[in-house]
């Protein structure tokens, strides 16, 4: 999807003032929570994923950023004006919903120009601007087809074109690749990423996939039964996640469970150098952190071991009875007890937290 | 998945049914439409159209028939002007008490005609519930003689009758429409009115027409409310066709009316299938 | 929805208003049911449950309502019996004529009861059957057949044709899979529809009004005595007709919300007419 013929967003980058920030924002539906005292800030031209399982609050934060929702306390911002006052169709945010929510009744071209007609802009104008988002969409050809008659991705498209060629400030996506195959979700992650880029417009994005997560975000929000759990750039959450389920849900984790005590930690038989203060400690250390060889921190059997292309998982158990996840390069043979090393700088620390019930079947480590 | 005597079993006897108690007496009613009624009152039965032909030199007839056509016309619009917006408010705004008020219109859908009729001629009466109210707290001195046994009294009930039947097409129509095509609306910067003309309105179209055609149809075939509200200035076609099956005992001439009707109301449902079809397959 | 999306004053208000207009006749008739001055007349006067006495000791009232009940009773047969099989028949066969037919079935719900009762009234003269009961019980079994074939289509629709499947996988024949599990499964909307047809037969008048011979329904009868003069008495047997109506239709709701979800009514005939 080439952007070219967007102009980008007419707004100054100030990299100093965020976009929006989100304050103390908390709803709950009757007496239920869904969101508890959300904090953050967006930057101008961020790509912000909202991350998390089913229940946890992704889709309802997202209706509140669009007004389709209010919230029961807290307050939105957007560029020094208060926008959880503004009724949907007073904002300067536009949404690609879930399932496209194209109109049915309107052709392609006429889905496209609706807020442009709305917004009462010269004919002239609305045309080019259509015709512009509709050759970036790659759906010129179809501009007279009725939504009926064009593909999930091509559907996709339009929704993409309908609410980019508004030119708002901040564009919302919620989970707009999970009706598309496999194969067309990755392109379209890749090219929504490249299109972020070149339009400027901030994004954010919401999914429960964390794979989607890592490869399109500028940063992540992690969000555990309507609470922030962590919120931090790809990189950052993987390598340094802050509790143990930021750790488990995004990428695999083995975690470890003991205390420190002078300086070392003491998690059954595997110790290491930890320079935190006494007492009980939860780390986690990731399986391809985790090598054959010596010196080594611990020895441990085999139990059961899965391809993985590239790489292979092996289960092991400790002499103490842990049960690890290691992710080794592939090899024929193993026999008997095996010894692995980690660095122990890569066994971050991190909070205890898991997720509230239902938690779905996402706990993948070891 | 179905087997050839499976697939008999299950049409033949209903087909077998409507063949004979539907088609074959439609068909009658065209040939009755032929014949003619001899001196000594006696159908006979030759061929000629003359039946068709006093239809059309006859004003009567076809002064009737436009009454009909008005008072149909009128019930239609009142009734789609009280059901839609109902239709409207209880799908969009009536939130956890949807269901109650959901029954609360299919009640009287289903309640008595007669009854319903009935009442009416009980409010409108010349010493009828409403005149009594109005002189009771001094609005009128005498009793409104336009209230019953005319156009407006039939009008009146027929409204009352096919509100309900509009409705429930139109609210149909309307709970099909997928809320977040309403938010991506307001989304896209429309207001909620803006949204009802470009998005919801559209959208019911198919509901619109089913509920007018009802309305219209059914109000057009009427002879019951006329013959009990409706009073002389009140007569509807079928009124005449009723005569014409009794007193003046000229049914070949009563059931050429019918047939034209029949046509008629034919015609109007595939005229508004066509216009939905075309609304929404376009 | 969003608070700031506020339900507009002006619907409420107007939807208050249908519901008086549609509920303010049934009120009136109720309350001059209990008149002691006659119909009509502001303020009422005299409450009293004389109508409702006299009602009880009037023979040819009770004697059409035996009649309508038993008109009833064969029409709710007579509409059951081919209209499963109808909506079988739409659902599942195909044979030349079948859009005809499907239209044709439906039709006497759309067409004006003058229309259905007249053609009838043609054929009986024709084929030489003499009016009485058994014609007005042919003629509403023959309308109400597409209020059978509605309820039970919309029922169809919800039923996993896999279930069907599975039961002639497992040895039984057409035949009996239909006995045991076609027609179990449809078993809601088939009491719903027949609560309705008994219903409207009940009701039903503009069909009946020129099939009817000697003995009268329930309806004609009141009509025959309408058109004599206004009493109570009509008022006090219209409220109980009202009272047992409303009593089968909430039944008939509840039902229907369970077997097939919220009725779609209107919508569902238009449906089964264009499928």
């Amino acid at each position: 999807m080439r952007m070219t013929n967007v102009p980008h967003a007419a707004v100054p980058i100030d990299k100093d003032t965020p976009l929006l920030s989100v304050r103390n924002l908390a709803k709950s539906f009757g007496k239920n929570p869904v969101l508890r005292d959300i904090s953050l800030e967006v930057a101008e031209g961020e790509f912000l994923t909202i991350l998390g399982e089913s229940g946890s609050g992704k889709t309802t934060l997202l209706r509140i950023l669009a007004g389709f929702e209010s919230p029961t306390s807290g307050e939105l911002w957007m560029g020094g004006e208060r926008l959880d006052l503004l009724p949907p169709y007073r904002r300067r945010i536009n949404t690609v919903f879930q399932n496209y929510a194209l109109f049915p009744h309107l052709t392609v071209a006429e889905n496209v120009a609706y807020g442009l007609r709305i917004a009462k802009l010269p004919q002239p104008e609305i045309q080019s601007r259509v015709q512009a988002a509709l050759a970036m969409a790659k759906m010129s050809a179809h501009a007279l087809a009725k939504p009926s008659r064009i593909s999930g991705g091509q559907q996709q498209r339009v929704a993409l074109a309908r609410a980019l060629v508004n030119r708002p400030r901040l564009l919302l996506l919620d989970e707009p690749l999970s009706a598309l195959d496999a194969n067309l979700r990755r392109q379209m992650q890749i090219e929504l990423k490249s299109l972020q880029r070149e339009v400027g417009i901030t994004f954010i994005f919401v999914t429960h996939d964390q794979e989607e997560a890592m490869v399109m975000s500028d940063r992540i929000a992690l969000l555990r039964s309507g609470e922030l759990e962590q919120i931090a750039p790809p990189r950052e959450i993987y390598t340094r996640p802050t509790t143990s389920y930021a750790a488990q849900f995004i990428g695999r984790t083995n975690l470890l469970r003991g205390e420190v005590r002078g300086g070392i930690a003491l998690c059954g038989a595997i110790r290491f150098p930890a320079p935190l203060p006494d007492g009980p400690a939860l780390f986690s250390l990731r399986p391809e952190n985790i090598r054959l060889g010596t010196p080594a921190q611990f020895t441990a059997r085999l139990l059961d071991r899965v391809f993985h292309g590239s790489s292979e998982l092996l289960r092991v158990e400790c002499s103490d009875g842990q049960v690890l996840t290691v992710s080794t390069a592939l090899r024929e043979e193993y026999a008997g007890d095996l010894q692995f090393k980690f660095s122990p700088a890569d066994a971050v620390p991190v909070r205890e937290t898991t997720a509230a019930p239902p938690a779905n079947s996402r706990q993948e480590h070891a | 998945m179905f087997s050839r005597a499976y697939k008999f079993a299950i049409s033949a006897p209903p087909l077998l049914w409507i063949s004979v108690f539907l088609l074959v007496p439609y068909l009658l009613m065209f040939g009755y439409s032929f014949w003619a009624v001899s001196s000594s009152q006696a159908i006979v039965h030759t061929w000629n159209l003359q039946n068709y032909r006093d239809l059309l030199i006859h004003d009567v007839y076809r002064q009737t028939l436009l009454r009909s056509m008005w008072i149909a016309a009128r019930v239609m619009v009142f009734s789609l002007l009280l059901g839609y917006p109902l239709a409207y408010f209880l799908s969009f705004y009536a939130g956890a008490k949807k269901e109650l008020y959901y029954q609360l219109v299919i009640i009287p859908l289903w309640v008595s005609y007669l009854v319903r009729a009935y009442a009416w001629k009980t409010i409108l009466g010349t010493d009828g519930v409403l005149n009594t109210l109005l002189q009771y707290v001094h609005l009128t001195r005498h009793p409104l003689d336009f209230l019953l046994y005319s156009p407006f009294a039939v009008v009146l009930t027929l409204t009352h009758i096919y509100t309900p039947f509009t409705f429930l097409p139109i609210y149909a129509a309307l709970e099909h429409i997928p809320r977040n095509l309403v938010e991506a609306s307001h989304d896209l910067g429309a207001t909620p009115a803006q949204t009802f003309w470009r998005v919801i309105f559209p959208l019911s179209i198919p509901g619109v027409l089913a509920g007018a055609t009802f309305a219209f149809v059914l109000s057009l075939g009427d002879f019951l409310a006329p013959l009990l509200l409706g009073g002389p200035s009140g007569i509807m076609i079928s009124n005449i066709v009723v005569s014409l099956f009794g007193a003046a005992y000229n049914w070949p001439l009563g059931a050429a009316i019918s047939f034209c009707m029949l046509l008629l109301v034919l015609s109007l449902l595939m005229f508004s299938e066509h216009l939905e079809k075309r609304w929404s397959h376009s | 929805m969003n608070a700031n999306l506020r339900r507009p004053r002006a619907l409420s208000l107007h939807a208050i208003l249908v519901f008086a207009f549609l509920y303010f006749p049934i009120a009136i008739l109720i309350l001059y049911s209990f008149n002691g001055a006659g119909v009509g007349g502001f303020p009422p006067r005299n409450l009293t449950f004389n109508w409702y006495r006299i009602l009880l000791s009037d023979g040819p009232l009770w004697d059409s309502v035996l009649n309508s009940l038993l008109v009833a009773a064969a029409s709710m047969g007579i509409a059951l019996a081919l209209g499963i099989p109808a909506a079988l028949a739409l659902d599942r066969a195909d044979f030349p004529g079948k859009a005809v037919f499907r239209h044709l079935v439906l039709l006497p719900l759309i067409l004006p009861g003058i229309i259905t009762g007249l053609s009838l009234l043609m054929l009986f003269r024709e084929t030489g059957v003499k009016l009485s009961l058994l014609t007005i019980i042919l003629g509403h079994g023959t309308a109400l057949i597409s209020v059978a074939t509605t309820e039970v289509f919309a029922g169809l629709q919800k039923l996993e044709r896999a279930q069907e499947e599975a039961s002639l996988d497992l040895g039984a024949n057409y035949w009996q899979t239909f006995w045991r599990i076609t027609l179990p499964n449809l078993k809601l909307p088939i009491i719903g529809a027949a609560l309705l047809i008994f219903t409207l037969s009940m009701d039903e008048i503009a069909v009946s009004f020129f099939l009817i011979g000697r003995d009268n329904t329930l309806p004609l009868e009141i009509w025959g005595r309408m058109r004599r003069g206004i009493t109570p008495e009509i008022n006090a047997i219209s409220t109980i007709i009202f009272l047992f109506s409303l009593l089968a239709i909430v039944l008939w709701y509840r039902l229907r919300t369970q077997a097939v979800g919220t009725p779609e009514i209107g919508a569902e005939w238009i449906q089964t007419a264009e499928r």
